[in-house]
């Protein structure tokens, strides 16, 4: 015997052809397949519209009750039309949450991902039988940072105008000589801003989207390194002088290691903890010796930027340190073996070096040029300290810390 | 390919889907260890010929091919069996459609009007409904009232909507003044806005019929078709693999095949003597190779 009717789809005046068939399928979704809906309406031919998208639906149609069931009562007062058997075939058969507990909004992270959730967002039902993905870094222990979602909202409402936010309008009156040495150094800053875009939008591709939060935390970063170039580049171009900024081979070299490493962890160590790292140190000191208000900005401005990408490479790799034994091995030996590379190269261009002089200096004068020069020093004692510190965070000791520090490339980045 | 043992599938390309659907196809009963492939062909009677030379084991048959297989080989001391079709085969309607605000109030009233028809050799867009257009209302199509032909591709048996969509904006146009099309399609035809929702009455609905069917020729290779249709009727929706290929073919289910539904194709055919020509065609082929 059929079972008897469970529910009803009460169109009222609507037609099947002006949106009814939601009507149908929300009070089909409540039945189990075998179960029968009564579907009433005024529509004209409403009754050969639901025979056709039955049958395309895989459902039964039927114009007739059954016998033992009582129609039941619209409440529009409709007629009805007629009743339909849900059938037992559904697309989501084998569909599986991407993440999340059923039936719930949950957000459970997942430690490997299935490359078949794609694109799917974190805890949606996924469909059996999509397109097969290709994320090579698509395990939680390669790419998570506990503290990606706080990191990533911090960045995104810590985004500055670079119109705005600097004044570009500033006086700028110190000597043309100082105005080149400010041009040498953002030369050197976009080229490597330039690099410290690349390598997290080359990472970007690969990372499993439903590591969303890691996602977003580095499409930020290359963002943020977008409008770093930006505002090196508007100071660089803001005066005109006689001599140009220069692009050194070995600095060039430098950064191409970086662009070059395969894996994300040792790239992102490179990077981020080491060179970005490093970076704090200067654009803290650029912060404090520029000659100009509008350079102070911008180094200011990207100090803060560039402070939340070491933490987030520090936040990460110590998760995957902790998980991974052997990932401090190859972290020591990615600087080694970097080192080994570089180490018949200039590293920093002397050209950079001297201007970092001459912009502490602020003039020629050999006592000034004495105090710059010592501010350098000290600016490289204080970046050698930072990277020390970052390395034992990640838990190295404090001697091989001092040696993986010493090891770092000259070129700073 | 080792011909022994392959079943060869003849479809018709009616579309580009085609090829996408039957490749995929040939892999799902790779995977069941049925050698199987396919060859295209550009209309339905160079398929049926295909078939009853025996090029092909199986043909995916419109209604009208599916006749005119039946038919050729009924002559030649053979019989055809419909082994297998769609869920989505079974029990289809055609509509005589007007624009809602038409004075058209009855099918009698189509007299000295315009009547909109898909391909000529459309079962469900033309034969059929003319069919009962004459039969209800005694008028004779082409002289009580004009029949407007929408051919896209003929010999593809108005597998391709596309005339059945160029006959539905005709009528929105005011060019016509009824159209005739598959019951589906009027819903289709909203969804995707070349009927405005409500914009159109239905005047009347044909009695129903079947559509596809797969084909065989009694005599050729019975295990390998029987092994064929079992896989056929294997195939679930459940299964993600095959589910886009089902999507594609517009089913759910296979079911076994039934020959109860091509009676109305039948009379349509007889009443107008459309498959005539070609009927005798094929007989004088048959005599010449005698």
């Amino acid at each position: 015997m059929n079972p008897p009717s469970t529910g009803i789809a009460d169109l009222g005046d609507l037609g099947l052809d002006q949106g009814g068939t939601l009507i149908v399928k929300r009070a089909l979704s409540r039945l189990a397949p075998g179960e029968r809906l009564a579907v009433a309406g005024h529509a004209h031919a409403l009754q050969v519209q639901l025979r056709a998208w039955c049958r395309e639906q895989g459902h039964v149609w039927a114009e007739a009750p059954v016998e033992s069931a009582r129609p039941p009562e619209p409440p529009s007062g409709a007629p009805i039309a007629g009743y339909l058997c849900a059938g037992a075939t559904s697309r989501w058969n084998g569909a599986q949450p991407a993440g999340g507990t059923p039936g719930t909004s949950g957000d459970l992270i997942v430690d490997a991902p299935p490359q078949a959730w794609g694109l799917a967002r974190r805890g949606a039902w996924v469909e059996a039988g999509g397109p097969s993905f290709h994320f090579p870094l698509a395990t939680k222990d390669e790419v998570w940072a506990d503290d990606a979602a706080r990191i990533y909202a911090q960045a995104a409402a810590a985004q500055w105008n670079p119109g705005t936010a600097v004044d570009w309008q500033a006086k700028i009156d110190h000597p043309r000589e100082i105005e080149e040495a400010v041009v040498q150094i953002m030369t050197y800053l976009v080229e490597n801003e330039t690099a410290a875009l690349l390598v997290p939008a080359r990472f970007l591709a690969q990372i499993h989207p439903h590591f969303r939060e890691v996602l977003q935390v580095l499409a930020v970063q290359v963002s943020d390194e977008a409008r770093h170039i930006e505002v090196f580049t508007r100071r660089a171009q803001l005066i005109a002088v006689d001599r140009p900024g220069l692009s050194t081979v070995g600095g060039q070299v430098s950064l191409k290691t970086l662009l070059d490493e395969p894996d994300f962890a040792l790239a992102s160590f490179l990077l981020s903890v080491l060179g970005e790292g490093t970076f704090l140190s200067l654009l803290q000191f650029l912060h404090d010796h520029a000659p100009d208000p509008i350079t102070r900005q911008i180094a200011r401005l990207s100090y803060l930027d560039e402070a939340r990408h070491v933490a987030f490479g520090v936040a990460h790799l110590r998760r995957h340190a902790a998980r991974d034994p052997g990932l401090r091995e190859r972290l020591a030996l990615a600087v080694q073996r970097r080192h080994a590379t570089l180490q018949h190269t200039a590293g920093l261009n002397e050209e950079v070096f001297d201007a970092l002089v001459l912009l502490a200096a602020g003039s020629w004068e050999p006592a000034a040029i004495g105090s710059g020069f010592d501010r350098v020093l000290a600016l490289q004692e204080d970046m050698d300290a930072g990277r020390r510190r970052r390395l034992e965070g990640l838990g190295f000791s404090a001697r091989e810390a001092a040696n993986l520090s010493a090891l770092h490339t000259r070129n700073f980045m | 390919m080792d011909r022994s043992n392959t079943l060869v599938l003849g479809a018709v390309a009616y579309d580009p889907k085609v090829v996408t659907i039957w490749d995929g196809f040939r892999e799902y009963f790779g995977r069941a260890g049925l050698a199987f492939d396919t060859i295209l062909y550009s209309n339905y009677e160079r398929q049926v010929e295909g078939h009853l030379a025996g090029q092909i084991d199986v043909a995916w048959n419109s209604p009208l091919a599916w006749i005119e297989t039946e038919r050729v080989a009924q002559s030649r001391g053979r019989q055809a069996h419909a082994i297998a079709m769609r869920d989505t085969d079974c029990d289809l309607s055609s509509l005589i459609v007007v624009r809602a605000d038409s004075g058209i109030r009855s099918l009698s009233d189509l007299r000295g009007r315009r009547v909109g028809v898909g391909a000529a050799d459309s079962p469900q867009a033309t034969l059929i409904p003319l069919l009962y257009l004459a039969r209800e209302t005694g008028l004779t199509p082409g002289r009580d009232f004009e029949v407007v032909e929408h051919d896209r591709l003929p010999g593809k048996h108005g597998d391709h909507i596309g005339g059945e969509r160029d006959a539905a904006q005709a009528l929105r146009a005011g060019l016509l003044d009824a159209v005739c099309m598959i019951d589906g399609n009027q819903l289709l035809f909203a969804r995707e806005g070349t009927l405005a929702p409500g914009s159109t009455r239905i005047l009347g609905q044909t009695g129903t019929y079947d559509h596809c069917n797969f084909t065989a020729l009694d005599g050729d290779r019975p295990a390998l078709i029987q092994r064929f249709r079992a896989e056929l009727l294997a195939m679930s929706y459940d299964d993600p693999n095959v589910r886009p290929l089902l999507d594609l073919e517009g089913l759910k289910q296979w079911r076994a095949g039934r020959t109860s539904g091509y009676g109305l194709l039948n009379e349509a055919i007889d009443r107008t003597g459309y498959l005539d020509p070609w009927l005798q065609g094929m007989a004088a082929a048959m005599s010449d190779q005698r």
